[in-house]
């Protein structure tokens, strides 16, 4: 007689596995934690959220009754005399996808439990990530002066600052959550904390250096998103 | 429905996740607590205290429409204020806070064998951000202007021109209180999903649980999906109505001024209000199919017909209503083929829904049926979702509702489908689980007094408005005055169906007694009042403490409606019951020939 609890035990493959998976009891995916399956799902939430402000996006610019401003002139920069078009847009994009690799690497030294790499490439990644916040930072301000507002821009159709502000400042604040993630992440790393299971002040729950990946899964999602920014806004 | 037995040492590892928070004082005890159980009754009292508010407006509005100018502090605004407030509290504020935070955060837990919710922490912010967002709501009564009284679904560009009621601040408000309402119920939502996902006790399969834990669950995946959509939405009119952007605003002229909006798509909101604003039906009406499951197997004594059905039907009715949205814009004008398409979906839901039906009705034959209040309302409820449902199907055809659209109909249909069939079941919810969360009973001559009313009544209320609708009489009017085409006839009919509501009303006065009335006097319950079997009925104390079920949490042998088993001692098992069903049970039967 099988014990009821355990309607099996190794990950079997392909669909049997799956299905065998989720109709076994205690956990539908055997290998996630709690806090991983967590923002798995809220990430999916806010793959919604994106969705649908560039969905949004799409529809405002087709129905309105203006031209839409030519993105690639209005991201130019004039460098050293020469005209580059979107080349802010693509270091910027540069800088976010290196985060990328430095956070995948401190999410592999976190499991091998090295704090001093994790901590200094999670420092990395921060950094890179507040470069890119800066960034758009300085472009934020070039178009402010170039008269771009929210309502109304030099260009062409209104809702081109709209959109461009909305979109742009909803990602940025995401990038700037996890910049600050990643801060108070290594500061625990650093400390030590995962290895004495130090307990979080507001949550009071054990910490754990999972939450090195899970920091991670977010930010590689905040990453993927640009993609999709940079691609439906600067390069349509 | 056993499917394994199994040695004596069940309760050996829990999850290495497993840790539970202890609170040491009062203030985390009982105010900022992480615990599951209280933050439901948070929920529950913060959403029954703002649905008083909603329930005392439409007495406002019913006696406007009756006695129109008798109460002389109701004018055209305040109609139109009362109208949206009404609406948008009784949707969101109280129902879905309700159904999910309240029960969701109760049962899940409780029903899975959990000791608590996943996150803890993050489940207390997230009803201290649902609260937030009811003050700020209340908040809009006090500021110059009073609340939006752009109706509930918020339609640009109207909602912010400035002929709107409330235009000043209440529309704000009301944007911001839903974009804290989306965020905390975020924090909830990602709780309830994950433990379900992964924090049931041992035994206790996907395919084990009760259906209410199902239709929450689902409800909530689906709320996580849909909001995003009401929360891009209040965004960008925010922005419309604060930064003066165009993102719903086209070119226009209001009082002869040329606005300096332009170029913006109403029809955009539209579509990303429905995209939200239809599956939300669906997550009110998810849960209260799943409660009512429940109370139908436990008060008629049999076990649910056709459990696997059941937890599908509710999957793909959860699923298809994401691609019906656009059949709330059919007068707004679109493509045929569209009109079609959504047309087509929106009646194929009607399948799964009617196997749901099917099914109730199949447990009831033949049961061993207790008229109890629980199962009065859930028996109510069956009656007056199937009558909402009916003329949704009329409604889901465009040739029959564009004529009817904004109409006593709509209304009419609307209240009986997400406003009235919903409600029943909480109240039934109520008083089936009142005892487990108090430990005493309900007084039963208040309830089914309250049951008679509130039942017939509601009928009273909303049957005649089908027929005012036919008629013509449009909805949202604050007056009709002298239309030629109203018979004198329909205006009697308005007084009736106000008389009604105000009876109605009192009846939930009556109900609200009973509830503070019972938490002292109630005849005391016991742990299991109603011999059920599932889990949260077999905790150690009633009520159930921090940790829900002392040393070790129970392991589950057994399906959740073993209800008269043939041979067994009693006419229940419950589900942490270990062992076989006696040897010649025959029931419950697998469906013939179905494998499973
Ligand atoms: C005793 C119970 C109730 C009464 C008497 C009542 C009455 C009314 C009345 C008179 C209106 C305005 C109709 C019009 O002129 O257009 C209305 C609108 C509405 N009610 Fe109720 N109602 C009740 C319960 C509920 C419940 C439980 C819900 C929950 C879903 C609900 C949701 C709504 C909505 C969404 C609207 C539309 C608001 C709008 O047009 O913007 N009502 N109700
Ligand atoms: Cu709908």
């Amino acid at each position: 007689m099988s014990d009821p609890a355990v309607t099996h035990t190794d990950p079997q493959p392909g669909l049997t596995g799956f299905v065998s998976d989720w109709s076994s009891d205690k956990t539908a995916f055997k290998t996630a934690s709690w806090g991983k399956a967590m923002i798995w799902i809220f990430l999916l939430s806010d793959t919604f959220i994106f969705s649908c402000f560039l969905i949004a996006y799409m529809t405002v610019r087709m129905s309105t009754t203006e031209a839409w401003p030519n993105p690639s002139e209005v991201f130019a920069l004039e460098i050293g005399g020469v005209h580059m078009p979107l080349i802010l847009i693509a270091i910027m994009t540069f800088v976010l996808i290196s985060s990328s690799g430095t956070m995948a690497m401190a999410v592999n030294f976190g499991y091998r439990r090295d704090r001093v790499k994790t901590t200094v490439l999670m420092l990395l990644t921060a950094a890179l990530g507040a470069t890119f916040v800066g960034m758009q930072a300085f472009e934020w301000t070039k178009l402010i002066s170039e008269g771009v507002r929210p309502w109304e821009n030099p260009w062409g159709a209104p809702q081109f600052g709209s959109v461009f502000f909305m979109i742009t400042g909803f990602h940025g604040t995401h990038v700037t959550i996890g910049v600050i993630f990643l801060l108070l992440m290594a500061r625990k790393v650093w400390r030590g904390d995962f290895d004495t299971g130090k307990k979080g002040f507001f949550t009071s729950r054990k910490g754990r250096w999972e939450i090195v990946e899970i920091t991670g899964l977010y930010w590689h999602f905040v990453d993927l998103v640009w993609v999709f920014i940079f691609a439906l806004f600067y390069l349509w | 429905m056993v499917d394994a037995t199994h040695g004596p040492d069940a309760h050996a590892a829990e999850f290495p996740d497993v840790e539970l928070y202890h609170p040491r004082s009062w203030w985390t005890r009982y105010v900022f607590s992480q615990d599951a159980k209280v933050i439901a009754i948070q929920y529950a009292s913060t959403a029954l205290a703002i649905g008083m508010l909603a329930l005392v407006l439409s007495w406002l509005m019913r006696m406007q429409l009756a006695f129109p100018g008798f109460l002389t502090f109701i004018d055209a605004a305040a109609y139109y204020q009362f109208i949206t407030m009404h609406g948008m509290i009784m949707v969101i504020y109280l129902i879905t806070a309700l159904f999910l935070g309240g029960f969701g955060n109760y049962l899940i837990p409780l029903m899975l064998g959990a000791r608590d919710m996943v996150f803890p922490y993050v489940n207390m912010l997230s009803y201290w951000t649902y609260l937030l967002a009811v003050l700020v709501l209340v908040a809009s009564w006090f500021t110059p202007g009073g609340p939006t009284g752009a109706g509930w679904t918020l339609y640009p560009p109207q909602a912010i021109l400035s002929n709107t009621p409330g235009q000043e601040s209440g529309i704000v408000l009301m944007l911001v209180s839903l974009i804290l309402f989306v965020i905390g119920f975020t924090m909830g939502g990602l709780n309830y999903i994950v433990t379900v996902l992964q924090g049931r006790t041992r035994g206790m399969t996907l395919m084990r649980m009760p259906l209410t834990v199902w239709g929450i669950f689902i409800a909530t995946v689906m709320a996580m999906l849909a909001f995003p959509a009401l929360f891009v939405a209040c965004v960008m009119m925010l922005f419309d109505k604060l930064l003066g952007t165009s993102f719903f605003m086209p070119a226009l002229v209001e009082m002869g001024e040329l606005l300096p909006h332009d170029g913006g798509s109403p029809i955009l909101f539209q579509h990303l209000f429905w995209f939200f604003g239809h599956p939300e039906v669906y997550i009110v009406a998810l849960p209260a199919f799943g409660i009512v499951s429940d109370l139908i197997s436990t008060h008629a004594r049999k076990n649910i017909f056709g459990y696997r059905m059941m937890v599908w039907a509710i999957v793909i009715i959860g699923a298809l209503s994401f691609v019906v949205w656009a059949h709330h814009m059919y007068v707004s004008g679109m493509n045929p083929y569209f009109g079609f398409f959504f047309a087509v979906t929106t009646l194929i839901i009607a399948v799964p829904t009617a196997i749901k039906v099917y099914n109730w009705v199949l447990t009831l034959w033949r049961g061993d049926i207790h008229l109890n209040p629980p199962m009065l309302f859930a028996l109510a409820f069956i009656v007056t979702f199937v009558n909402g449902g009916l003329t949704g199907l009329f409604l889901g055809n465009v040739v029959v509702d564009v004529p009817l659209s904004d109409t006593m109909f709509v209304v009419a249909h609307f209240h009986m489908v997400m406003g009235v069939a919903p409600i029943l079941v909480i109240f039934g919810a109520i008083y089936h689980w009142y005892p487990k969360i108090t430990g005493r009973m309900l007084d039963n001559t208040l309830a089914h007094l309250h049951f008679w009313v509130t039942f017939l009544g509601a009928y009273l209320i909303f049957f005649p408005m089908h027929y005012l609708g036919i008629m013509g009489v449009p909805r949202r009017y604050f007056e009709s005055g002298d239309i030629s085409f109203q018979p004198p006839s329909a205006h009697d009919l308005n007084i009736f169906i106000t008389v009604m509501a105000l009876i109605v009303g009192a009846a939930q006065l009556v109900f609200v007694f009973n509830l503070i009335w019972s938490i002292r006097h109630g005849k005391p319950s016991g742990g299991n009042p109603w011999r059920a079997t599932t889990l949260e009925w077999q905790t150690p104390e009633t009520p159930p403490v921090h940790g829900n079920f002392g040393r070790e949490l129970p392991v589950v042998y057994r399906w959740a409606y073993d209800y008269s088993v043939p041979g067994a001692a009693e006419d229940f098992i419950p589900q942490n019951q270990p062992g076989t069903n006696p040897p010649h049970s025959e029931a419950p039967k697998k469906r013939r020939g179905a494998k499973s």
